[in-house]
């Protein structure tokens, strides 16, 4: 037998909630790896707070604990469990980390179980720099000049040893090198290097010699417990050392290294591997090479599968996940099949017949005040992936599957900002690496900059920089035809410049033109893309799954008639949907036969959300994989198209048909009807599909669900404001105003504070809430700016009003029902993204409730919703205000699915295709035995300098949940999962409250006392406190002398900041300074009032019982009446 | 900047008007752009799906009367150097690509345009490798004739040379390539080497000095009698174009050298000439095995290895006396073969790699051990 049989039970940890560094691409391999040990008879115990992903729907595991991970509730689980096994290598850095905790505190030992894939010797051996570089070393690898410290004398000591600037400081056991850099001088390196010491769990900094500007390489690789490797993938980075590799643009397979090089670099990865003891699995190695002399360096090895797995996965089709936990338990490379083709074993190396390019998705834009200049940390949030049948294909298509509003490589109208610049600004742009950089560097080549300078400026590899130039050059070619109506006579230009990669909107541009007049002239040529297949062997093997690219190739009329004689030869002899795979592959006409055909399932598309980005991500890839499985189900054809390869919907096995395409009008439509689909989806991708709704309907596309019309009257002021008013539900006074002017007087008018935002937003960008006339001025100033003339919006801003989330799905026949109704833990004001909150509401009387179920079925009769709806609103007493509804999938989807037992983006796809609820199997709102409460993530420690406090602007990256019997267990629950851990009484709690948060705060501040807390506080709020018979420490204010808040956290004499500001404070004061602080010393914070009381509620309740108890979901679910 | 974007405009025109042509004899026709040498040429169309190592493909004599057709796309990215180069020359007929690039990479010494149009070989490039491929996988090796010259040409025209073309079966591909007179490779090592030379790359000769063998080459048709003269302690057997069944003095030579139970050894063509000369068939596959990446599991240890292959024809029906040593588990064909009897073993896969992975390097050891015994 291949497989081990000692083993019954595994447990798997995930990564838990979303952060930079660690994305969505861990719910891919944990979901990959539960799928793959449950077909082979294992019971799968998985542990992960993020109720946004795909592996905790309790269909994915038997046992699925929603809980907090700290090693305590690590524990918990386990006992209760009993596994034989742990599989640490697929959840990422936290879940590689948490097992080492579990190991060293004797928790595995104690309980037997056994680490599975990695053992704990290997992966000490990987992680600490210093053991990794001695057994590099003793393997005869070549390693950068370095040392590790862990004080501050140490790091001085080794940098004078290595004696030249620049230097590599990088933190151990951290995320994505979080709180490392590169220091320049001996004034940066002090900073960054005391930096890297606090962020290191384990106070312990690398520090090196400068690599930058050498050539970086990644060779995914997998091996199994017989000793047999192989390489799945090679990564070449366009961006060279000295940038994060996952914030550089990446290609597969490495360019520009000749075979002896390759081969050299690929026997010295497994070589890695042996050395470091990983006994199966996948893991990565990362390589620097000089470019002028050839020397290579070993950067580091991940002995785990990484979001670099995860993009070799779909950049080759070789599911590393799922073969990784399959090798955990027992079996061999070569017991394996390949998926791809089904006939081959999973004991080769895929050859790919084109190039891939990642390009990495960044918001700086949310974190004013911090540096975009891009170093050795990661700040992406996000990738898009694409697949071209060249370089230059790839990577225009990769730039426009960013959905930053350009449309390729430059010549998209957007080139203003690079075209301002002055000769010299501009060689200052090019030079430093940027998320903009890139179209810098578009400009220089538009200017007629040489190869050679520009290599001189980037060291960006000559092989990138020539495809880039022709590309910047091409366009001269293209706009020499002066109109649209040329290229009737050019066809073959048009061939050509579609082959390059330029999308309609370029060409469109390029010759003055609009988009859908390219469109228009290029259809009328018959000139479309064909679809290659990713097939994992170049084509040497009929491939049996459907995972395509859209290519311009190289077709020209003449090949195509052959292949296309073929495909109706095929079509003649098969019909409809027995049409293989490889024969669907070759040209755009042969699935028109799949519709004539009357056994055919009928073709639905999914258009998936793009790469993630703060304010869409995970929550809406769960959504359209929760659609793929119910229509797939429900005897549909599921088409799939996304561009983000760290997604579950991007697996081969989620859809039928699998599109890895940018989400732009014009690649989808070809797409929908090439499947001859009946329909698309469009309210599961967030606002990318949205956004493209009117576009794709304009096209012929049919939108299935809730009409584009009905969500754009739902974005329309004053169609809505008529809504409202006829449902008779009260809204915020508002007006809009097309100058400051007009700000100042509707402000006026409805009075202070107002909340100002932009038209069409996501994310809530452009969002505030402004206390006072001057700062509207400024502030009005800018958002004109944002909005690009199109007008702001200003509502009345109801402070200390109770905020909701209500999600509800409609099946267009008049049913409509509440999937949950979610209560903001922080008042109104703060973005429902970034809110803590929990369900069922605590504070809201029946009728109140009742009421809010009434007004959600009017706006779903109303907007005539089909599907998913989403309300917020806010509650001041009795009355009832609609801020906003929009009647599509929402953030809050899959928590309140999995706090619900019920699929709502299941059920809601259901509808869309003409089911009713009841049909769908959801027949009444569901009313919770327990509380499910769910809190943000942010990723403030990463942009050093930013704004730390919450506002209508959300900034959080991932979120997570905590279930319990009560509301402030489960508030608590959702804390420690979010990483922050209130201590235990006897510590030390700091307390700043602002004066309108004293009363409840005093409340909430006795009962710390008498839980057993220690209380220290400003003089404000001491003063306060003494008054109420409390006996603080005072300390100054930052700003009046010794000691203060500040010191205490460097002393670590404090152990949870809890400081609160009122309306209208600025944020640039001393509270600005304890967050800062405290985040670089990793205290828990708590900002506001409500989120203080009910976290010593929590606490209480946590002493009265003595422990967090844990459940799994599916125990939970079983709870709930059917 | 002028005589650049000059020298692209008429590249793209190049592009655009795709003038040349690889023609097959099925009737299909992929058309692209010419490069290097432009002279017309016949040849058998074959895929490669290696993602690097095109100079040593290039100069790989077992590509002797092939139209290579690599299916990566970005092709000449690293250029070509002067140590890089399997053999002494390029054998192949053409090489066909999807685009070509100028190099980059500090070892380059000349770019691939140039590399080509030196040798005296046509290139075609813009060409949908994929649906080439496709094509060649479905209807398997074709013969081909590739059309570069400025002169025009009709496409039926093409086509019919392709089909008048004799081919590669039965045709004696390694008398063409041989080394023309003997020659030591190395003088020191423990062992003496005789090499036949059927089209040998230099990395096996390489590999055997490595491995403390001292190197002699001679001429594929150099009779057995006259290589034990000369007391070799092995004799090796070297990969090879074409087909095996027309080699028919090699054949004889190696059963003289059986016979003498001098240890033998062989790679590719010399495997197959092994088994050949012990009864085994040897027949052609539908479109051969041509790349880096195809798994190989050895039968004596267990093992997987991921090898280099390049081969059309392969062997079938082993005779008693052979021994299964290896197996492709891609399509479960023959890999290697060892005799039960004699000291004589082979494999099909390249384990001197170049291009290609090195994990199999390790089987010149055999070789060793085999004279190492026969020494006893």
């Amino acid at each position: 037998m291949p497989k081990r049989t000692d083993i019954r039970k595994i447990l798997l940890i995930g990564s838990g909630p979303i952060v930079i560094g660690q994305g969505c691409e861990f719910d891919y391999s944990g979901t990959q790896a539960c799928k793959a040990l449950r077909a082979n008879g294992y019971e799968v115990v998985l542990v992960n707070s993020n109720p946004a992903t795909i592996m905790t729907d309790p269909a994915t595991a038997e046992r699925t604990y929603v809980e907090p991970m700290p090693p305590e509730s690590l524990e918990a689980i386990i006992a209760r469990e009993r596994p034989q096994a742990l599989l640490p290598t697929l959840g990422g850095q936290t879940a590689l980390n948490l097992s080492m905790e579990l190991y060293r505190r004797g928790i595995l030992g104690k309980y037997g179980v056994e680490m599975i894939g990695a053992n704990a010797a290997s992966i000490d051996r990987a992680e600490d720099r210093q053991k990794f570089k001695e057994a590099m070393l003793a393997i005869g690898l070549d390693v950068p000049r370095s040392g590790s410290a862990h004080t501050m004398d140490e790091a001085r000591a080794i940098a004078g040893t290595i004696g030249t600037w620049p230097l590599i400081i990088r933190p151990g056991f951290t995320l994505g090198g979080t709180g490392g850099g590169i220091a320049n001088n001996a004034e940066e390196f002090e900073r960054i290097a005391r930096g890297g010491l606090d962020a290191s769990p384990t106070s312990e900094i690398l520090i090196e010699e400068s690599l930058l500007g050498w050539k970086e390489y990644e060779m995914e690789v997998v091996c199994d417990r017989k000793g047999n490797a192989v390489i799945v993938c090679s990564i070449e980075n366009l961006d060279p050392m000295g940038v994060h590799t996952g914030d550089s643009i990446t290609v597969a397979p490495i360019q520009t290294l000749t075979d002896a090089e390759y081969q050299a670099m690929r026997t010295d990865s497994f070589a890695v591997m042996r050395a470091i003891g990983i006994a199966t699995g996948g893991s990565n190695v990362q390589w620097a090479v000089n470019p002028k002399t050839g020397r290579r360096i070993i950067i580091e090895m991940n002995p785990r599968v990484s979001r670099s797995s995860a993009l070799a996965s779909k950049a080759t089709g070789f599911p590393i996940a799922k073969i990784a936990a399959l090798l955990a338990v027992g079996f061999t490379l070569d017991e394996l099949k390949n998926d791809i083709t089904g006939t081959t074993p999973a004991s080769f190396e895929p050859a790919l017949d084109y190039i891939v390019v990642k390009a990495p998705r960044f918001t700086f834009e949310k974190f004013h005040g911090t540096s975009d200049t891009l170093g050795t940390q990661m700040k992406s949030v996000g990738e898009a992936m694409a697949i071209g049948r060249t370089f230059k294909e790839a990577f225009q298509k990769a730039l426009r599957s960013l959905e930053i509003g350009r449309f390729g490589f430059g010549a998209d109208g957007k080139d203003a900002p690079s075209e301002a610049l002055d000769d010299q600004a501009l060689a200052a742009a090019v030079a430093r690496p940027t998320a903009e950089r890139i179209f810098h560097l578009h400009e220089a080549l538009r200017r007629g900059w040489t190869v050679d300078r520009l290599y001189a400026l980037t060291a960006i590899d000559p092989y990138f920089l020539r495809h880039l130039q022709e590309l910047a050059l091409f366009e001269d070619e293209i706009a020499a035809l002066g109109s649209v109506s040329a290229l009737a006579t050019h066809p073959e230009l048009l061939r050509q410049a579609k082959a390059f990669g330029f999308s309609d909107r370029q060409i469109a541009t390029l010759l003055d033109s609009t988009e859908a007049a390219v469109t228009s002239a290029r259809r009328a040529l018959a000139i479309t893309p064909t679809y290659g297949l990713v097939d994992t062997c170049a084509g040497e093997f009929a491939a049996q799954t459907p995972y395509y690219y859209g290519t311009y190739g190289l077709v020209d009329s003449r090949q195509s008639t052959v292949n296309r004689a073929g495909a109706e030869k095929a079509a003649a002899t098969h019909g409809g949907e027995s049409l293989s795979v490889a024969e669907r592959e070759l040209s755009t006409v042969d699935c028109s036969l799949s519709t004539r055909s009357g056994a055919a399932r009928p073709a639905v598309l999914i258009i998936g959300g793009g790469p993630n980005r703060i304010g869409q991500g995970i929550e809406f890839d769960y959504c359209c994989c929760q659609a793929a499985y119910a229509l797939r189900e429900a005897g549909y054809r599921v088409v799939m198209a996304n561009s983000n390869p760290e997604t579950v919907s991007t697996d081969y096995d989620t859809s039928d048909a699998l599109y890895f395409e940018p989400l732009t009008l014009e690649d989808l439509v070809q797409v929908y009807e090439r499947e001859h689909c009946i329909g698309a989806i469009v309210q599961f991708g967030g606002q990318t599909p949205l956004n493209l709704a009117q576009g794709l309907k304009a096209a012929g596309v049919h939108i299935l669900g809730t009409s584009p019309d009905d969500i754009d009257l739902a974005e329309d002021r004053d169609a809505f404001k008529r809504l409202a008013e006829r449902i008779g539900i009260r809204q915020p006074e508002s007006g809009i105003a097309h100058s400051v002017e007009d700000a100042l007087e509707i402000a006026s008018r409805i009075g202070y504070p107002v909340l100002v935002r932009p038209s069409f937003v996501l994310g809530g960008r452009g969002m505030v809430i402004v206390h006072r006339e001057e700062d509207l001025a400024e502030l009005a100033r800018q958002a004109v700016a944002i909005a690009e003339g199109k007008p702001i919006l200003i509502d009345r801003f109801l402070e200390n009003a109770i905020e909701l989330d209500v999600d509800s799905v409609s099946d267009g026949q008049g049913t409509t029902l509440i999937g949950a109704i979610l209560e903001h833990v922080e008042p109104a004001g703060v973005h429902s993204g970034d809110a803590a909150c929990v369900t069922p509401p605590i504070s809201l009387s029946p009728s109140v409730l009742e009421r809010i179920r009434g007004y959600a079925r009017a706006f779903a009769d109303g907007l005539h919703v089909c599907g998913l709806m989403n309300l917020q609103i806010a509650v001041k007493g009795e009355e009832i205000y609609m801020i906003e509804v929009n009647p599509r999938g929402s953030r809050t989807v899959p928590f309140v699915s999995k706090a619900i037992g019920v699929s709502l983006a299941a059920v809601a796809s259901r509808v869309m295709l003409g089911q009713s609820l009841a049909q769908a199997g959801f027949t009444h709102e569901v009313s919770l035995p327990y509380y499910a409460a769910k809190e943000a993530v942010f990723p403030f420690a990463r942009f050093p300098g930013a704004t730390i406090a919450l506002s209508p602007e959300m900034k959080s990256t991932g979120e997570v949940m905590g279930l319990a019997d009560t509301y402030g267990l489960a508030y608590l629950k959702s804390q420690s999962a979010a990483g922050t851990h209130l201590p235990p009484p006897g510590s030390t709690v700091f307390l700043s409250l602002c004066d309108a948060d004293k009363p409840a705060g005093i409340e909430a501040a006795k009962r710390l006392a008498a839980l057993g807390y220690a209380l220290t506080a400003t003089c404000g709020t001491a003063t306060a406190l003494w008054q109420h018979g409390l006996r603080p420490n005072a300390v100054f204010r930052v700003s009046e002398g010794h000691p203060n808040p500040l010191d205490l956290i460097r002393a670590k004499q404090v152990h949870w900041i809890v400081n609160t500001a009122g309306p209208g404070a600025d944020h640039v004061g001393d509270g600005l300074k304890i967050r800062a602080e405290a985040i670089l010393h990793g205290l828990p914070i708590t900002t506001v009032l409500e989120g203080f009381t009910a976290a010593v509620e929590g606490l209480g309740e946590r002493l009265q019982t003595n422990t967090l108890p844990v459940a799994t979901l599916q125990e939970r679910h079983a709870q709930l009446e059917r | 900047m002028n005589a650049l974007i000059e020298t692209l405009r008429t590249q793209w025109a190049a592009e655009r008007a795709r003038a040349a042509f690889l023609a097959l004899a099925d009737g299909a026709v992929f058309h692209g752009v010419a490069f290097g040498a432009q002279t017309d040429a016949l040849g058998e169309a074959v895929f490669n799906t290696g993602m690097s190592g095109y100079q040593e493909i290039l100069t790989d004599p077992s590509y002797a009367g092939q139209f290579v057709v690599l299916t990566a796309p970005e092709v000449g990215n690293y250029g070509c150097n002067s140590t890089d180069a399997e053999s002494r020359a390029l054998f192949l007929s053409g090489l066909i690509v999807t685009n070509r690039n100028a190099p980059s990479n500090f070892r380059s010494e000349e770019s691939l345009e140039a590399y080509l149009r030196r040798a005296g070989r046509p290139g075609l490039y813009g060409v949908d490798t994929r649906a080439l491929t496709l094509h060649l996988r479905d209807h398997g090796a074709q013969k081909a004739y590739l059309h570069v010259s400025p002169e025009p040409m009709r496409e039926a025209e093409a086509i019919a040379k392709a089909q008048a073309w004799e081919g590669l079966d039965g045709q004696d591909y390694a008398a063409r390539v041989t080394a023309p007179e003997a020659y030591v490779w190395n003088e020191k090592g423990r062992f003496a080497v005789t090499v036949y030379d059927f089209g040998v790359k230099r990395n096996i000769l390489r590999c055997l000095a490595e491995a403390g063998c001292r190197v002699t080459v001679v001429p594929a048709k150099t009779p057995a009698e006259e290589v034990l003269a000369g007391k070799p302690d092995g004799v090796f057997l070297s990969n090879g174009p074409a087909d095996p069944s027309a080699v028919t003095y090699a054949q004889e030579n190696v059963r003289k050298l059986l016979a003498a139970k001098v240890p033998l050894m062989g790679i590719c063509l010399g495997h197959q000439l092994l088994g050949l000369a012990c009864g085994a068939t040897c027949s052609r596959l539908p479109f051969g095995h041509h790349g880096c990446n195809h798994p190989v599991k050895n039968l004596l240890d267990g093992t997987v290895a991921i090898t280099s292959q390049n081969h059309n024809y392969a062997l079938s029906n082993l005779p008693d006396c052979l021994e299964l040593t290896h197996v492709n588990l891609n399509d479960g064909t023959v890999e290697g073969i060892r005799h039960r009897t004699l000291p004589a073993c082979s494999v099909q896969f390249h384990p001197e790699a170049a291009p290609g992975p090195t994990e199999t390097r390790a089987w010149f050891k055999t070789f060793l051990s085999l004279m190492e015994q026969n020494a006893q």
